[in-house]
Formats: structure tokens, C-alpha cells, sequence
């Protein structure tokens, strides 16, 4: 567990390091996020070139992730309750109030229509290209209804 | 409430729980049982997307702040760690990315056209409505880059004049809208696939819409990581350029 927060937070430091060295738009975590990615997808190639090698590779089964355990459940008990972790910035909305009513209906209908547009344009666009070519692959729980 | 029970409870707070020594544990145990109420209504709802725990936690937050008359800025400092935990949590995201990269590349077209799409339709009709329903010049800026995640959001409404404040919370608010009623719409529409509910997720919702599809798929998750990572990159680069042929 030390060592899975370890990776973390290492990953974070440079993100946040080459974000303020290179001065890039993107902020430290997420590129924190690319580059840990990127060193997990490096070392899973690897390791499966090497097992191929072998006559009895378990030719990397689903469910086995590129992470090691620890790191892999500490990444799926912080993303599991991600959403606790936005309620401090989130309770700061009481102190915009005062402008948010002032502006509602124009607010309201900006955030509601260009949410929902923005999120129906990426969808339709992402599920149109990917039915239209080659059966996809199975995917996990589609909520029981075939693509 | 009365002034007078309103009056007793801040008298209560001031010399119990808002004493130097407990202030912080108290805001923290207050946000972790209030969150944690928010998941169980969730689920007891049957997993709702609409009864989303971080609106629940804010409201609920928000008028224990009122009562005990708290200034937010105290409020931020006492639970400023479960904001830190944002960054390791954020950087977390690359490990369902890493498992889903094979699904990722299959789909990278795709993905940059489906990615091109939403941030522009997102930009352009933030604005636009804002405007059309009579919003100030300043508030449209600020929801101009609203769907980015938030650091990225209020870097960009910086450069290109608007508030930062409103812009953080337009993409909280956004956030919150897109995990209450993205899954519903999206199903509705016939889209049943993760990836395209995880991207559009990341696109148009940033961090919070993430987290709702996040708990439900790993697939999902990889999509969604990928949507905020990248859409930050590419609205940082295009709002700029759609200002410059809006009118005014």
C-alpha cells in the first residue's frame, strides 16, 4: 500500500514538475496520469514479448491488469469514491450565489443545453463510427442490449 | 428554524466542535457521513444516476455552513486534504487506462472526431445560449470553457477574460448535471457502449460526470480519463480560436 501511494504521488510530483518546467496548458495530474499509463502499457508489452517466448504463456488473461495488486486496488478504492474528493471545491459554489441568481435563467439554460448537447454530440459521433465499421468486440455490461 | 434554535446551534458549534482543536475533524467526519449517506441513498434508489451523492453533500454542507456560520474559506482549510486527494486520484485513472489500451487504439479515429465534436459543440453552445437568454458578456466567457476539467477551465477563462470563480462553478455544476442525466439521455438514444458513454462523459462533464460512469465500468473509466485529459488539450486551443470569429 505505501508503495502503491508512493507511485501516485511520485507520478503527480512530475507531472506537476514538467508542467511548471515546460509550462504546459494541462495541469500536473493529468499528465501524471498519460505518463504512469504509458510506463504500465511499456512494461505489460514487455512482459507478454517475453512470455511469448515460453510454451506455457498464459497469454495475459482479462482481468489481469498491468498494475501490480496493491497498485491496482488503490486505484480502484480512489476512483470509487471520486466523487467524495470534488465536494470541497463543490461547496465553493455558496460563494458565487449572489452572481449565479442574478444571471439564472440564461446560467440554467446554458449549462443544461450545453451539457446535454455536448454530451449527445460525443456519444452519437463515438457510437456511429464504432457500429459502423467491423463487429466490436464484446464489451462488459452494456446494460443487456447488443450493440 | 427559528433564529433563536439557529442562534443556540452556532453557540453550540462556536464552543464545542468549532474550537481550533476539532474544527477540522469535525468538517471532515461532517463531509465523509454526509457522502456516505448520499452513496447508501444511491444505492438504495437502485444506483439512480439522478441521486448523484456530490450534489446531495453539497447541498447538505452548504446549509451546515449556514447554520453554524462558517465562511467557506474555514470550511476549505479544515477538509483540505480530501481536496488533495484529487491529484493521486486523478493520476489512479491511468491504471483502467492501461488495462483498456487495446481498446483505446481500435478506436482512436474515432475517438478524435467523436473528441472534435463535443468540445466544440460544448464551447459554441455555451456561449451561445447564455447570450441568447440575455447573460452578460462575462458569464458567457465563463461557461465558455466550462466542460474542461477545472484547473484547465479556469486557466483558459483567465486568458480569455471571464470570472474564474463562475467558471469553477459552471463546471461543477456541468459536472453534476452530466452525471445526473448523461446515462439516462445517452441509453435513450440507443448508446449502450462504455466507450461512448466514458468519452462523452470526460468531454462534457469533466471529473464529477467521470466519476458516476468510473464506479459503474473500468472500460468506462479508461474513456473517461482519456475525454478529460484530452479534451482540456484541445479546448485550451480552441476556445481562443472560436472567440475570435464570435461576434462582439
Amino acid at each position: 500500500m505505501p508503495e502503491a501511494f508512493f507511485t501516485l504521488l511520485v507520478f503527480q510530483l512530475i507531472g506537476t514538475a514538467a508542467q511548471a518546467a515546460l509550462n504546459l496548458p494541462v495541469p500536473g495530474p493529468v499528465i501524471g496520469m498519460f505518463l504512469l499509463a504509458a510506463l504500465l502499457i511499456w512494461r505489460k508489452s514487455r512482459a507478454s514479448r517475453r512470455e511469448a517466448h515460453s510454451p506455457l504463456s498464459p497469454d495475459s488473461e482479462p482481468g489481469t491488469s498491468a498494475a501490480s495488486p496493491a497498485l491496482a486496488a488503490l486505484s480502484r478504492t480512489l476512483i470509487a469514491c471520486l466523487g467524495l474528493l470534488f465536494v470541497p471545491a463543490g461547496v465553493g459554489i455558496i460563494t458565487e450565489l449572489p452572481v449565479l441568481s442574478a444571471n439564472a435563467l440564461p446560467i440554467a439554460v446554458a449549462l443544461f443545453g450545453s451539457t446535454i448537447l455536448g454530451l449527445m454530440v460525443t456519444a452519437l459521433v463515438m457510437h456511429r463510427a464504432t457500429t459502423g465499421g467491423a463487429a466490436p468486440e464484446k464489451l462488459p455490461d452494456t446494460g443487456g442490449q447488443v450493440l | 428554524m427559528t433564529d433563536q434554535a439557529s442562534g443556540s446551534i452556532h453557540s453550540f458549534y462556536v464552543h464545542t466542535l468549532g474550537t481550533p482543536g476539532t474544527e477540522s475533524l469535525f468538517w471532515l467526519c461532517a463531509t465523509l457521513a454526509v457522502f456516505g449517506l448520499g452513496m447508501r441513498l444511491q444505492i438504495r434508489l437502485g444506483r439512480a444516476p439522478w441521486a448523484n451523492p456530490v450534489l446531495f453533500s453539497i447541498i447538505l454542507i452548504a446549509a451546515a455552513l449556514f447554520v453554524t456560520e462558517t465562511p467557506y474559506a474555514t470550511y476549505f482549510q479544515s477538509v483540505h486534504i480530501i481536496n488533495f486527494l484529487l491529484g493521486p486520484a486523478t493520476v489512479a485513472l491511468a491504471i483502467p487506462l492501461a488495462d483498456s489500451i487495446r481498446l483505446v487504439t481500435k478506436s482512436l479515429p474515432t475517438m478524435t472526431l467523436a473528441l472534435l465534436a463535443g468540445s466544440v459543440t460544448s464551447v459554441v453552445s455555451g456561449i451561445a445560449l447564455v447570450l441568447l437568454f440575455g447573460g452578460s458578456h462575462e458569464v458567457a466567457l465563463s461557461m465558455a470553457p466550462k466542460a474542461v476539467t477545472t484547473p484547465i477551465a479556469i486557466a483558459i477563462t483567465s486568458q480569455i477574460g471571464g470570472s474564474p470563480a463562475l467558471t469553477a462553478a459552471f463546471a461543477i455544476l456541468g459536472g453534476i448535471i452530466a452525471a445526473m442525466i448523461g446515462e439516462t439521455t445517452l441509453r435513450r438514444l440507443g448508446i449502450t457502449d462504455w466507450r461512448a458513454h466514458g468519452l462523452a462523459a470526460g468531454i462534457a462533464g469533466s471529473g464529477i460526470a467521470a466519476a458516476q460512469v468510473a464506479q459503474r465500468d473500468p472500460v468506462g473509466a479508461a474513456f473517461a480519463a482519456l475525454g478529460i485529459g484530452l479534451n482540456g488539450l484541445v479546448t485550451a486551443i480552441l476556445v481562443p480560436v472560436i472567440l475570435h470569429f464570435l461576434p462582439g
